[in-house]
């Protein structure tokens, strides 16, 4: 897993039904300081997460293993609100 | 499999079923030599690993799940030992 802030988030209505219900989120990856790297990415939500979040996310297959319904094509996926980095 | 050096932990609350029980760890990949290289990632512990250990982890998602014995489970980086020696070289 990785870290990441979530920055936003996206609205689709039209889209392929193995997404139908998910919330999907604007993510910026960070290091354990919180400095960020690389570019922004969409990620599915799993845990209720919001904007300023610090979260664990996942990509490829597990993240949409991480989704109620597994048959899905996400490839990044949040899957914790991380409280506290001791690092 | 991949070498890498405890750094640090992460506590989490909210977290998928998947993770719950196991603890977070966040580590930095390492060569054999212990010098960092790459960028490290947040790993589930299944050794009572601890910061400044050595551990060997595993990243892909099919062994993980074997390690954790949860055929379904979301996860895919795992630390699944402890290392106490690492010989290279002649004669190693």
């Amino acid at each position: 897993m990785k870290l990441g802030r979530i920055i936003g988030s996206v609205m689709c209505t039209a889209k392929d039904p193995g997404l139908e219900g998910a919330k999907l989120l604007l993510l910026q990856p960070v290091d354990e300081a919180g400095k960020e790297y690389g570019d922004p990415l969409i990620a599915c939500d799993t845990v209720q997460a919001g904007p300023g979040d610090l979260v664990l996310w996942e990509g490829g297959r597990e993240a949409a293993m991480s989704l109620p319904n597994p048959f899905n094509p996400a490839d990044a996926a949040v899957m914790g609100i991380v409280d506290r980095v001791d690092a | 499999m991949t070498l890498g050096r405890v750094v640090g932990t992460v506590v989490s609350t909210m977290k998928i079923k998947d993770l719950e029980g196991y603890k977070l760890l966040v580590v930095q990949p390492i060569d054999p030599q212990g010098n960092p290289k790459g960028r490290s990632s947040i790993a589930l512990d299944t050794v009572q690993a601890g910061v400044g250990d050595i551990v060997m982890l595993i990243d892909e998602g099919n062994s993980s799940r074997q390690i954790l014995e949860k055929p379904q489970a979301a996860v895919r980086t795992t630390i699944f030992a402890i290392v106490d020696q690492i010989h290279t070289g002649e004669g190693s």
